[in-house]
């Protein structure tokens, strides 16, 4: 058992809810255990910037930010912090062979990502949370692509996107055992139907050989996020259908 | 900003056609890197790497400072790239592009995350004096792949530095000068070693060590940093097209056959230094 009582293979708790802003063109709030995390999409609309233009597809814009109150400890994040340009480049990457951008030329799709509490697995919960706000925008798209992370802790593969054990934000929360291993930490993104890893993430020493069984773990566990957020997404639509009809 | 002219369709046509059959536009094959070439400074902590064309150039120094806050004992290590349009010439000085921030973390998460240099002991007065060893790495030339070029060259540079030697008696700190006594070199666990792939023709192609032209091409990338004890220290698919996992783990395996080659082209290196200055330390 971890410290907050789960299994090596159980993910945390996770509610989603797509179409939360009325603004945008698609936006889904995203809650994995204590991280919370807010997306909107705007798009395909009218690029501001003619650099911006390619005349073959859309470009896609992601912009990621943290609230000062995320982290235990109030922090204002600067805009070009390089942690969250990294992670807004994962985002924009991971995304770019999966939308269908060629259907929009000369247009630009606009992704934003607020962290609103955050207790690690930043990159995967912005991957979800984009997944089900670009849905809801109607924008097309290959596959549903899911995010989740998985670890070893005392030289056993177990699926952790959890914060308190993998977070290195928090090292006061880990105990001395996870804390002497380093926590190794494998983020995982694939497409939900063929199965194919479009982002792998490491950041920790991880023995050559644990590579496969730790990805294998964190598919799984995608896998389980894509159900959940599949679910939420057609009720959506359910709902609204039920609008129409009354 | 000038925009970088994209290669044209009969060019990415035949750079494709050419993999497929197994041809690569500088005569390798697939997974050979290119000739690595290093060059040692006069000056301790300075290094020059040729990958190819490619050239980057790192200098180590050092400074007394404060420690952080929450690390009294650790020394600091501050990692600063610098990517001119000298080198690259679609960059816009002043802002960092997105290619620059990705590379910077890649170097940044394999040389800092990884632990590769001891930080304990780099502490002079808990709380309140430590080393800052602060890595600058320049890029001279981009022909492609400078996130390993740029590995290589830290990673030199900071076996190769030497930091004075300092006594410390009670609160009283004498920092010796390099004529005085023999500067001390930094401790280093192990050598993490990035190794990057390029993607073509929906994952099925891969190169390691890809050229300008080649990037502009490819489809996907990943950068492995593996160390000579077949550890990942980081594992970076960020994005691109999608794998079959079995293709992220046939090239994990080849990037740990390259670790050790460049591991001892490293230490050759810095050997050859070390007997022109007639100077014996442990590598």
């Amino acid at each position: 058992l971890r410290i907050d009582g789960r299994r090596a293979t159980e993910i945390r708790r996770i509610s989603c809810k797509p179409s939360v802003l009325s603004q945008a063109d698609g936006s889904a709030y995203i809650e994995q255990g204590n991280t919370k995390c807010l997306a909107a999409v705007y798009g395909p609309r009218e690029p501001r910037q003619k650099s911006a233009i390619l005349h073959n597809r859309a470009n896609i814009s992601v912009g990621v930010s943290f609230a000062p109150f995320a982290t235990s400890e109030r922090k204002k994040w600067g805009k070009s912090d390089k942690r969250l340009l990294e992670i807004a480049s994962f985002v924009k990457q991971t995304f770019e062979p999966v939308i269908q951008t060629s259907s929009f030329p000369r247009s630009q799709i606009d992704i934003f990502l607020q962290i609103l509490q955050f207790d690690g697995g930043t990159v995967q919960i912005c991957i979800n949370a984009t997944t089900m706000a670009l849905v809801d925008a109607g924008i097309p798209m290959n596959d549903y692509v899911c995010a989740c992370t998985a670890g070893v802790i005392q030289q056993v593969p177990i699926l952790a996107y959890d914060d308190k054990l993998m977070s290195q934000d928090n090292p006061v929360d880990l105990n001395l055992i996870e804390e002497s291993s380093n926590s190794p930490e494998v983020t995982v993104a694939i497409l939900a139907e063929s199965g194919k890893v479009t982002l792998l993430q490491s950041e920790s020493r991880l023995s050559l050989k644990k590579l496969q069984a730790v990805a294998q773990l964190a598919k799984a566990g995608c896998r389980e996020i894509c159900d959940v957020m599949d679910k939420a997404l057609r009720k959506n639509v359910k709902d609204l259908f039920g609008k129409m009809e009354a | 900003m000038v925009k970088e002219t994209e290669p044209s369709i009969p060019e990415k046509a035949f750079i494709l056609q050419a993999l497929k059959e197994g041809y690569r536009l500088d005569c390798r094959n697939k997974i050979e890197f290119r000739n690595i070439e290093i060059n040692l400074g006069r000056e301790f902590g300075h290094a020059e790497v040729q990958l190819g064309s490619t050239r980057v150039f790192a200098k180590v120094s050092c400074e007394v400072t404060r420690p952080y806050e929450g690390r009294p004992t650790e020394g600091i290590l501050v990692l600063n790239t610098e990517m001119s349009p000298m080198a690259i010439p679609s960059l816009e000085p002043g802002r960092p592009s997105e290619d620059e921030v990705l590379a910077s973390r890649i170097i940044e998460k394999a040389l800092k995350r990884s632990d590769a240099i001891d930080t304990e002991g780099l502490c002079i007065i808990a709380g309140e004096k430590v080393w800052t060893i602060r890595i600058d790495i320049h890029f001279l030339d981009h022909d492609g792949n400078i996130v390993d070029a740029a590995c290589i060259a830290a990673l030199t540079a900071l076996s190769h530095f030497r930091r004075p030697d300092v006594t410390v008696v009670g609160t009283d700190v004498t920092i010796h000068s390099l004529e005085s006594r023999n500067p001390v070199p930094l401790t280093i666990h192990h050598m993490p070693i990035c190794v990057t792939f390029a993607f073509f023709d929906n994952g099925n192609l891969f190169v390691v060590d890809p050229l300008h032209r080649e990037e502009q091409v490819r489809e996907g990338d990943m950068t492995l940093t593996i160390n000579s004890y077949q550890e990942i220290c980081a594992i970076s698919k960020a994005g691109g097209i999608p794998l079959e996992l079995k293709t992220i783990v046939e090239c994990s395996e080849i990037a740990a056959s390259k670790v050790e080659n460049i591991t001892a082209l490293i230490k050759a290196a810095l050997k050859q230094d070390a007997q022109k200055r007639f100077v014996h330390y442990q590598i």
